[in-house]
């Protein structure tokens, strides 16, 4: 900052001071058109979004399977295939990513391994999710000889685990130590410090990690391209393929055929509901576990 | 009251025993976590592996050259990876021209300008549309950005800046609608929320004592931001930055869509084009032969190398940010 | 435990007031007023250092059985740290070290081979803030017991109501003990904790500061209760109030940056200090 204050004491309603309020007039006015532009777009896919998956929405999208090109059908099998894909996910990348954020928490936490295992984590937080599919795809499908449900399960329970370990973490963290010593002076061993009176007193927050990361890969379509694969047929076996809604939008999209089309605008609606119901969930959570401090 | 001291004495045989069982679940339940968070280090490490691994045919057969060749032939077997190197950049990079500003004007008007009663709905609502996958970015794109590129944005920039010399060659050929430009432009829109709840988050660590005494100098509201609030989290907001990067660079949905999946470089950014993560989601089933899918895992293997780079500089300078703060 | 100490089995008898170490130290060269009781504990040259910082100098004092000890002195001066060796609480973090010998009941608790988990059964902890469980009234209590102990569900019933009459809550929480121990007002979050401690029985009982986060009413409830417990305890409370050592406490211990400067009958040093800055202290020309 240049300006020399005296000058601007002096004459308040001088030539600098008047330049500094248009040049603040300016900067705000281009802010606020970025805001507006940038919320237009947002706006924009949601309507879009709304407007094609609505009129796609009907009962038969919940009753019927994915249909040939061209015949009519509905989602019941990608519905029912995601459900199952993402469950078996959070239920194994769960524990695992708990597991990991209580070391980070709890035992490591000024350790050095404790500082590489978070700078890790956060990289695997956004690393790319095809490269998610790639490790499948090379350690199991290769290995099984064939695309399976359990393949995108994995790679699913891969991207779950660093939010888990990142929540469970920072929630730990938020857990006072007059708590953790209070239960240390009545003798109890460190593990039950944590598991009886940390975990409890950073279970909302925890959850939300777990819901959060459920959001996130319900609408994963890269890390399930080659592992899940897809399926046109009604399949719950996880050794075979299996179809789910991000892989069936992405076929469906690309192809030429209008009924198609229809279904992945339905099937994209549907996705962005539940991952928004999901994301308000544990937002809500959240808020709980902080006003009851 | 004797028997109460009694009670506990380190000699009484079940207290002992029981101390020495706690003592090991102790021991085996901090051994389980450490396992699982080197579990972690292990999955990045696994990536690592075989992804390389799975590259070696490709590597083995164009050495070096795989990088530097623009050719991609599945018939003759014949790969470079040029093109989708490129492709990834310049989405990127156009992404990023349009995200920064944008997602910076966002923060802005949340932090310092909107009415208190709009900052915590629009926030929030920044930052539920970080969480909307991004196939719908892609659907949207192919459905409605694309024929409005090609129909209305695309002509009007070939009849305009087209015609300029030298820039013109990026603006030339038929508005096709897909191509590099319309990629990025929808990964730039993808980036928004997401850059901009970092920004904002960053910029909510500035203390408000030093907002304040900036405001009590008779500074405006963009000279405070300006001098006081960017210089004071520049490291964050460009961590930021870095983290939006990283996801453009590895965005496979909201780009496979509309990128057009064409293996050349076209002196045109309006051109079809292709990404890496394009490349192998499209072609990946699909590819039939050793050194086909081995020079697709080898792009992949190039793209971990940039985001890893990417991410790591994003992390460090959060961090370094973090440490400020905590001062 | 082994017995590492010749004295092991009797430093509660006899008329050797202080051990050797006291004599030569900086506290109290008058006889000490406690001769004759028996000694809970006896700290005998602790030093205490925090990341190489020598934070407790040389400290040697006894603590009598069924009395109040008062530890009092300005901010910083150790005594919260003296409290917190009773129990080693220190040991949950790093670079901590304590040396000398703190005997209780004859065992130097300060040896590794000391269970931490047995010892803090033995040496119940209050602290400064109420740190009532995230769970209901009745497992507040119910998880300290259920530690070390197996009870039917009768006797832990009855556990639980002796540890809530014993700490003056039972009559205000007894129609509501499934309800959560945060929805209680403070104080009756801090008499909790001391329920909670001792349904452990504990045989010692460290408070650190355990009223200053409390309004007047409630503090006048809980050193009524101390007074009560008294009978049954060795108690050894820190404070930053005077008025508070002098009510309740039965022997006083002033400490100075890291040093006992004196240590005596509660009523003796707060009437007739022997040390200037003792009586600068109580007097509150400093602190």
């Amino acid at each position: 900052m240049t300006m020399s204050n005296s000058a601007t004491l002096a004459t308040p309603i001088g030539g600098l001071y008047h330049r500094r309020r248009i040049a603040n007039k300016v900067a705000l006015t281009l802010a606020l058109g970025a805001a507006g532009f940038g919320l237009f777009w947002l706006v924009a896919i949601l309507w879009t979004l709304l407007y094609n998956g609505l009129s796609a929405i009907n009962l038969s999208l919940f009753t019927e399977n994915t249909p040939p090109p061209g015949g009519e059908g509905g989602l019941l099998n990608a519905i029912f295939g995601s459900v199952i894909m993402t469950t078996v996910a959070t239920l194994v990348g769960t524990p695992v990513g708990v597991m990991a954020g209580t070391y980070l928490a709890e035992f490591g936490r000024n350790t050095k391994l404790a500082e590489v295992v978070r700078f890790i984590n956060d990289v695997l937080l956004s690393a790319p999710s095809i490269m998610v599919g790639l490790f499948v795809y090379e350690v199991l499908v290769i290995r099984m000889g064939h695309f399976s449900a359990w393949a995108g399960a994995m790679a699913l329970a891969v991207l779950v685990i660093p939010v888990v370990v990142r929540t469970t973490e920072d929630m730990l963290k938020l857990v006072p130590n007059s708590l953790r010593e209070a239960a240390a002076a009545l003798g109890a061993p460190q593990w039950k410090v944590i598991t009886m009176v940390a975990y409890r007193a950073a279970r909302n927050g925890m959850i939300t990690g777990v819901l959060l990361a459920v959001a996130r890969i319900s609408g994963e379509t890269a890390p399930l391209l080659f592992t899940a694969l897809n399926n046109q047929f009604w399949s719950a076996d996880m050794n075979a393929p299996m179809a789910n809604l991000p892989v069936v939008i992405f076929q469906y999209a690309m192809s030429p055929y209008e009924d198609w089309r229809q279904l992945a605008w339905g099937g994209a609606l549907l996705i962005t509901v539940a991952i928004l119901l999901l994301n308000i969930g544990a937002r809500l959570l959240a808020g709980l576990g902080t006003t009851r401090k | 009251m004797t028997e109460i001291a009694l009670t506990l004495t380190d000699a009484h045989a079940s207290t002992a025993r029981r101390a020495r069982r706690q003592r090991l679940q102790d021991a085996a339940f901090r051994n389980a976590t450490l396992a699982f968070a080197l579990l972690v280090l292990l999955i990045l490490g696994g990536v690592t592996v075989s992804l390389i691994d799975g590259a070696l045919p490709a590597l083995r057969t164009f050495g070096f050259g795989f990088v530097a060749t623009e050719v991609w032939n599945p018939v003759s077997e014949q790969f470079g990876a040029l093109a989708p190197i490129y492709g990834t950049l310049v989405t990127s990079l156009i992404a990023m021209a349009v995200g920064i500003p944008v997602s910076f004007g966002i923060a802005l008007f949340i932090t310092e300008m909107c009415p208190a009663w709009l900052k915590r709905p629009l926030g929030v609502a920044i930052e539920l549309l970080a969480g909307i996958p991004s196939i719908i970015y892609g659907i949207w794109g192919l459905f409605v950005f694309a024929p409005f590129m090609q129909s209305t944005i695309q002509p009007f920039l070939i009849n305009t800046l087209g015609q300029i010399p030298g820039i013109g060659n990026l603006f030339m050929g038929p508005p096709y609608g897909i191509g590099i430009l319309t990629a990025g432009l929808i990964l730039g829109i993808m980036v928004l929320p997401f850059i901009t709840s970092i920004t904002r988050d960053v910029f909510e660590t500035v203390p408000p004592m030093v907002r304040e005494s900036a405001y009590g100098l008779g500074a405006t509201t963009w000279e405070v931001v300006w001098n006081v609030v960017l210089p004071y989290t520049r490291t964050g907001v460009v961590g930021g930055v870095m983290l939006g990067l990283g996801r453009a660079l590895g965005e496979t949905m909201a780009v496979t869509f509309v990128i057009g999946n064409a293996h050349r470089i076209s002196s045109s950014i309006m051109a079809p084009g292709t990404t890496i993560s394009a490349s192998i989601a499209n072609e990946f089933t699909e590819a039939v032969g050793d050194v086909y899918t081995a020079s697709l895992v080898a792009l992949g293997l190039i793209l971990f190398l940039i985001t890893f780079t990417v991410l790591s500089i994003a992390k460090l300078m959060l961090l370094r940010l973090q440490r400020k703060a905590g001062v | 435990m082994t017995m590492t100490h010749m004295d092991a089995n009797s430093p509660t008898h006899g008329s050797h007031q202080m051990p050797p170490g006291m004599l030569a130290g900086t506290a109290a060269e008058r006889p000490i007023a406690g001769a004759g009781l028996p000694e809970k504990i006896s700290v005998r040259n602790l030093d205490f250092f925090y990341d190489g910082y020598r934070a407790l100098k040389s400290i040697s004092l006894p603590l009598y059985d069924r009395q109040v000890t008062a530890f009092i002195g300005p901010s910083g001066c150790g005594k919260s740290t003296l409290l917190r060796i009773l129990n080693r609480m220190y040991d949950l973090y790093p670079k901590q070290v304590a040396t000398g010998e703190v005997l209780l009941d004859g065992h130097n608790i300060l040896s590794p081979k000391q269970d931490l988990n047995l010892l803090r059964a033995r040496v119940g902890m209050v602290f400064q803030k109420p740190t009532p469980f995230p769970m209901s009234i009745y497992d507040n209590i119910a998880f300290g017991v259920k530690l070390y102990e197996k009870l039917s569900r009768a006797d832990m019933d009855e556990r639980v109501e002796f540890s809530l009459r014993r700490a003056a809550l039972w009559d205000e929480v007894k129609d509501k003990l499934r309800q959560n121990g945060m929805s209680l007002s403070g104080g009756q979050q801090q008499r909790l904790c001391i329920a909670r401690a001792i349904a452990v029985k504990p045989s010692v009982l460290l408070l650190d500061e355990p009223t200053s986060a409390l309004d007047p009413i409630s503090t006048a409830k809980c050193e009524e209760l101390i007074d009560e417990l008294r009978s049954d305890y060795c108690i050894a409370i820190v404070t930053h109030n005077m008025q508070q050592a002098a009510r309740i406490s039965n022997f006083t211990a002033f400490m100075y940056l890291g040093e006992l400067i004196e240590f005596g009958n509660t009523e003796e040093i707060f009437t007739n200090p022997t040390k200037e800055k003792t009586s600068e202290y109580i007097t509150g020309r400093f602190g």
